[in-house]
């Protein structure tokens, strides 16, 4: 299994579920890698839903697509990476209908970004499913410098744009769809702790 | 803030702060609903409000102190007159007939600083509004509201007959394209499938009406998919007249006999001891009180508490619900 318990945090740190099957319209599904996994599951406890369903996935080296594919949804995509299946995932919201329900499954990157995605449409954050599957990698973002870090699974980190030494915080930004990162040496420069895994 | 009353050591929050005001104007609409129009007392511009919010108005009928809800639906922009506009109900406890026919223009009266249980949710990429007779009000100060903002709406009303419409005519003669009129007695009624079917993402529903018509609409977005978060309702319950009841008032030491036309709520501030309210329609939660004993039976009215607290028997919203038995003693 694909799935991780997560530890209690503060509240600002988003929490998934497990996607259900809920009444809709149409549906659009958005994952990468195992997230994969998560739909399969749903397809098999409700094999209907697939005929008005749109699944966009990104496999990310997995070998998922094939059998996504084979569950016949309505409309099926498969993207090198979220920035590409981005303007795809833009085109299907702003087309969408009231009574579209959105599940993401996947790692909290991609997740976060797609949520941030329907928001921008209007649609209200709280409305969407989410299910975390496969990596705990993070989308970071750093404090002092603004910029981004994808899959991020190292705390502390060093910025890819700055080059400070950030610590990774469960303190999550709903707008930019990614953990804050804060300088771990301000005070005493170079005194930096080495490197986990996060949830090692 | 309002002033402390004397003697206690904590300032209390009892409703809103309060606003002294004239009654500058009544206007008939039809057979049951009027307009009263007020300016402050003082000569100063009233606090802005939201579409959506309501007032409190306090009456003095006789030796009974009324408090309701009322729906502002002047233009929010508009800082030196509220409005409302009130049904007369002829079966109710006499909040409205009080306002209907003793009430007239010159009038000193009380109101509360508005509250808004019912807003806009300014996220919205179009806002859908279903109202049903009355409840067209909090949608008349949201439309100028977002009228003013160049905010997409829609409107669908629905009401008994044409002579029964209030400010259709304003509606339709200002937004031809937008305002929608639905006449029963025309066999006129909103098709609501095909009105949910094909509503852009980031649609916003709001429904204010009878409670039959805002179950159909809620149930209805429900099963065709619409997301609670943007499904919203305002249902204020005016009280019930019932049977007199007596209640003990465990903290404070007092009893008291709640009379047949009057609410828990106000019996219990007819003795001077002041729950927190905001709505005094079962729908803020502000007034929720614990029980400490019970012999009897629960008229619980309120949709605030879960039906698992109403069947508890340990949880009572005085604002609109009753009892009937021996016994109530109460945590105030």
């Amino acid at each position: 299994m694909s799935t991780f318990h997560f530890p209690e945090s503060i509240r600002s740190r988003p929490v998934y579920g497990r996607l259900e099957a809920r009444p809709g319209k149409a549906h659009l599904m958005i994952a990468d890698a195992q997230g994969a996994e998560a739909i399969l599951g749903l397809a098999l406890q409700v094999p209907e839903l697939m005929a008005k369903t749109h699944v966009i996935f990104i496999p990310k080296g997995t070998d998922f697509g094939p059998k996504l594919q084979a569950l016949s949804p309505a409309q099926y995509y498969e993207g090198p990476s979220y920035a590409a299946a981005l303007s795809r995932i833009q085109r299907v919201l702003s087309d969408a209908a009231m009574g579209l329900q959105i599940y993401l499954t996947g790692t909290e990157g991609l997740m976060g970004q797609a949520q941030n995605a329907a928001m921008q449409a209007g649609y209200d954050y709280t409305a969407i499913q989410t299910e975390h599957r496969g990596s705990l990698a993070r989308r970071m973002q750093c404090v002092h410098c603004k910029g981004i870090t994808e899959d991020v699974i190292l705390d502390p980190f060093e910025c890819s744009h700055c080059g400070l030494n950030l610590f990774v915080r469960d303190h999550y930004s709903r707008r930019i769809a990614a953990f804050q990162g804060v300088c771990i040496d301000a005070e005493d420069p170079g005194n930096v702790p080495p490197s986990q895994e996060i949830y090692s | 803030m309002s002033a402390p009353a004397p003697n206690s050591t904590a300032p209390k929050i009892m409703g809103a702060e309060k606003i002294k005001v004239i009654v500058s104007n009544i206007v008939p609409l039809n057979d049951l609903v009027t307009r009263f129009e007020f300016k402050r007392t003082d000569g100063t511009i009233f606090p802005t409000f939201s579409g959506g919010a309501h007032t409190m108005i306090e009456m003095q009928d006789g030796d009974l102190k009324r408090m309701n809800p009322y729906s502002l639906m002047s233009d929010p922009a508009e800082r030196d007159t509220y409005a409302i506009s009130v049904r007369r109900d002829d079966h109710g406890r006499g909040g409205s007939l009080f306002l209907h026919q003793k009430v007239q223009v010159g009038d000193t009266m009380t109101l509360s600083y508005p509250v808004n249980l019912f807003s806009l949710d300014l996220r919205a990429r179009k806002h859908l509004f279903i109202a049903g007779g009355i409840g067209i009000t909090p949608f008349m100060a949201q439309i100028k509201q977002l009228n003013a903002a160049n905010g997409k709406w829609e409107l669908h009303y629905s009401c008994r007959s044409p002579e029964l419409g209030s400010y259709v005519d304003e509606l339709t003669s200002k937004h031809p394209h937008s305002a929608n009129v639905y006449y029963d007695d025309q066999k006129q009624f909103i098709d609501l499938h095909t009105l949910l079917d094909g509503q852009p993402i980031g649609t916003h529903l709001y429904v204010c009406g009878p409670k039959g018509m805002i179950d159909w609409v809620r149930k209805t977005a429900a099963a065709a998919g619409w997301p609670k978060a943007h499904v919203h309702h305002e249902e204020f319950l005016a009280p019930k007249p019932g049977k007199p009841f007596a209640v003990r008032l465990a903290k404070s030491g007092l009893a008291v006999e709640v009379g047949a036309h009057e609410s828990l709520l106000e019996a219990i501030e007819r003795l001077g001891v002041e729950p927190p309210y905001l709505c005094r329609g079962g729908a803020c939660g502000q007034c929720e009180t614990d029980v400490l004993e019970s012999d009897g039976t629960f008229i619980h009215r309120d949709h605030w508490l879960e039906d698992y607290e109403h069947a508890s028997g340990t949880k009572i919203m005085p604002c609109v619900s009753r009892f009937e038995g021996k016994t109530l003693v109460l945590d105030r």
